[in-house]
């Protein structure tokens, strides 16, 4: 039985689904090979794999950044293709694995869009937009970089703008990929904390792409992990995180997986 | 619970928020500061020349009258329309490609429109297909293909890669300006002349003829450009969080491309290459009013057309008797901007 603090057993709904999806670049090599999941609403949910095993595109796909070559994604029901862009914005976020910045932009300016979504074309921003999109850099512990440009920021300070944006958005559920890879062990924390909050406080949904299994704990609803493209097991973090579906996972015979006190300890090597 | 912590958390929030201007005000702020210098612009152009204007002359001599109202004025308005044109298209080509360094002349999009324009010179100025001049006709073509060819190259995946950009950019210029001394050698003589005066980027045009059918491209470019000021203001912080916060990206890149090689062919077909406008205006008004692309895109627009005006006033004056072409004013200006820029660009490595 998983881990659950609120009674999760009764049946609930499937937010995010996705139904034999296929993606190919150049129609040779497939990226994502026809592969089904499904999320459910409030849930927190990992995507492990390995390196070039598909994590990214399958994120993106879910998000509609991408189009499947084959298969459907579906949001609450509903194909994405028949869901307009910005109503899908209001529900559903997607925080980038990486935040390249070009222009000096103020990290709070860039939280700011994170509104966009509820703002008719021709409308700025109001002041309850902008206590939104400051509220979200405090819940991240970044208010005080509010006024800094973002070009000057650090990569792990820029992921934490980039959360805070897709928390301004305030969406029904969040993507993230590879939330931690820039972060210090503390923001790492707090990263996988504030999400167990949004799902305790708000039902909010969470699907976190990760290679860094320490980023996963038992409190986690449920790991997907990803392999060439499919996903390959599906399941609790205790059934996952184990050293038989690791080590077939990374194709690494030499993977160790040890638990302590809910945390799950996994290295490579002798 | 602390009985101050609900009020320090009321302060903290109405401090902040009240210090942010989100609205309306900013917007408009800028725009007035930027129409008190197309205003100043407007009226120093307007002003001196080779003859400075003379109020009184003006109401007396039928020459003068016909000097201003058929030489000077159509010419002033025409640099502020070329001037607004680039200026507008740098601030959004900027913002769409994430790269401070693009701007129709580096993107190979005037070297194009000049390719184009040429061969339409070459075969007959005068020559209208339609009603519509075209110069006008070629010179969006030429826009349009070399764009395409730029985009193409530079585009990896789903990035488009700065250097690649940038680098294609200056190339496809060099490959259109061999065409142009190619057509430039196989025109008639007085042809060529026409062709080499042009493509420096001068403005001289007389009467004001050829407005309505500039206004008939250049109008429905403009427009589309501020519309699409807010999409590219989320495009400028990366294309993967503007689409996941709802902007159709594909939808965006064909009417930014279409709008600014519309725009940008009718300004080439007129004025010839006038660099780096779009380069300077949109910099500056960043420098000034902040990173807002919603703000920049408007303000690039009133800036360039009195930024543009102001260089033609200087090309017009600066050697006394001697009239320079505009292009080569700005291109001075702006080359050595650009190398500012360069130079700057190397802290954050878009290069």
């Amino acid at each position: 039985m998983p881990i659950n603090k609120k009674n999760r057993l009764t049946r609930s709904k499937v937010l995010v689904e996705a139904r034999d999806i296929t993606f190919t670049y150049d129609n040779e090599q497939f990226v994502v090979k026809e592969t089904s999941l499904q999320i459910e609403e409030g849930r927190l949910v990992g995507l492990i794999g390995a390196n070039g095993s598909g994590k990214s595109t399958l994120v993106r796909l879910l998000a509609g950044l991408l189009h499947p070559t084959s298969g459907k994604v579906y949001f609450g029901g509903q194909s994405l293709t028949r869901i307009s862009k910005q109503c899908l914005a209001r529900s559903l976020a997607y925080v980038p694995q990486i935040n390249p910045m070009f222009f000096p932009f103020t990290a709070f300016e860039v939280v700011l869009t994170g509104r966009t979504p509820y703002r008719p074309r021709f409308r700025f921003e109001n002041r309850i937009d902008a206590e939104k999109a400051l509220n979200a850099l405090d819940r991240v512990g970044a208010r005080s970089l509010a006024y800094r440009p973002v070009t000057e920021l650090s990569g792990g300070e820029r992921q934490l703008v980039a959360i805070a944006r897709a928390l301004a958005q305030e969406p029904k559920c969040l993507l993230l990929d590879e939330p931690s890879t820039a972060l210090d062990l503390k923001h790492r924390a707090m990263i996988v904390q504030i999400l167990k909050s949004l799902r305790e406080e708000k039902n909010i949904t969470s699907l976190v792409v990760t290679h860094d299994l320490q980023l996963i704990d038992t409190e986690f609803d449920q790991i997907l992990a990803i392999n060439q493209g499919s996903i390959v097991d599906d399941g609790t973090p205790l059934d996952i995180l184990t050293e038989s579906v690791l080590s077939r996972v990374y194709n690494d015979p030499s993977i160790h997986a040890y638990q302590i006190d809910g945390r799950i300890f996994v290295w490579s090597g002798n | 619970m602390s009985p101050f912590v609900g009020k320090d958390d009321y302060s903290f929030t109405s401090e902040s928020t009240n210090n942010i201007n989100v609205g309306w005000q900013r917007l408009f702020r800028a725009l007035f500061l930027v129409t008190i210098f197309l205003v100043f612009s407007l009226v120093v152009s307007l002003v001196v020349g080779y003859r400075t204007l003379d109020f009184t002359l003006l109401r007396q001599d039928e020459l003068a009258r016909i000097l201003f109202f058929e030489l000077r004025l159509p010419r002033v308005l025409l640099a502020g329309i070329l001037g607004a044109s680039l200026g507008s298209v740098g601030a959004c080509l900027q913002a769409f490609f994430r790269n401070p360094l693009a701007e129709p002349f580096t993107l190979g999009v005037s070297g194009g429109g000049t390719l184009g324009a040429s061969l339409a010179i070459a075969l007959g100025w005068g020559i209208n297909l339609g009603g519509v001049p075209i110069v006008f006709v070629a010179a969006f073509a030429g826009a349009a293909g070399a764009s395409a060819v730029v985009y193409y190259l530079s585009r990896s995946g789903n990035t488009v890669m700065p250097g690649t950009l940038l680098l294609a950019g200056v190339v496809v210029n060099l490959i259109a300006s061999a065409g142009v001394i190619l057509i430039q050698y196989t025109a008639d003589y007085t042809r060529a002349l026409q062709i080499l005066r042009w493509t420096i980027g001068t403005i001289d045009i007389v009467g004001f003829d050829r407005f309505s059918y500039m206004f008939l491209f250049l109008l429905p470019g403009w427009f589309v450009l501020l519309v699409l000021s807010r999409d590219l203001h989320l495009m400028a912080m990366g294309e993967d969080s503007a689409a996941s916060l709802g902007v159709n990206i594909r939808r965006c890149e064909r009417l930014v491309y279409l709008a600014s090689c519309l725009v940008v062919g009718v300004a080439v077909a007129e004025g010839g290459t006038i660099a780096f406008v779009g380069l300077i205006v949109p910099h500056g008004v960043r420098l000034i009013f902040g990173e807002d692309v919603r703000l920049v895109v408007p303000c690039s627009f009133i800036a360039g057309a009195g930024f543009l005006m102001l260089a033609d006033s200087i090309a017009r004056t600066v050697l006394g008797s001697v009239e320079l072409p505009v292009g080569a004013v700005t291109a001075v200006v702006g080359g050595i901007t650009f190398l500012g820029l360069l130079r700057r660009q190397r802290r954050f490595s878009a290069i």
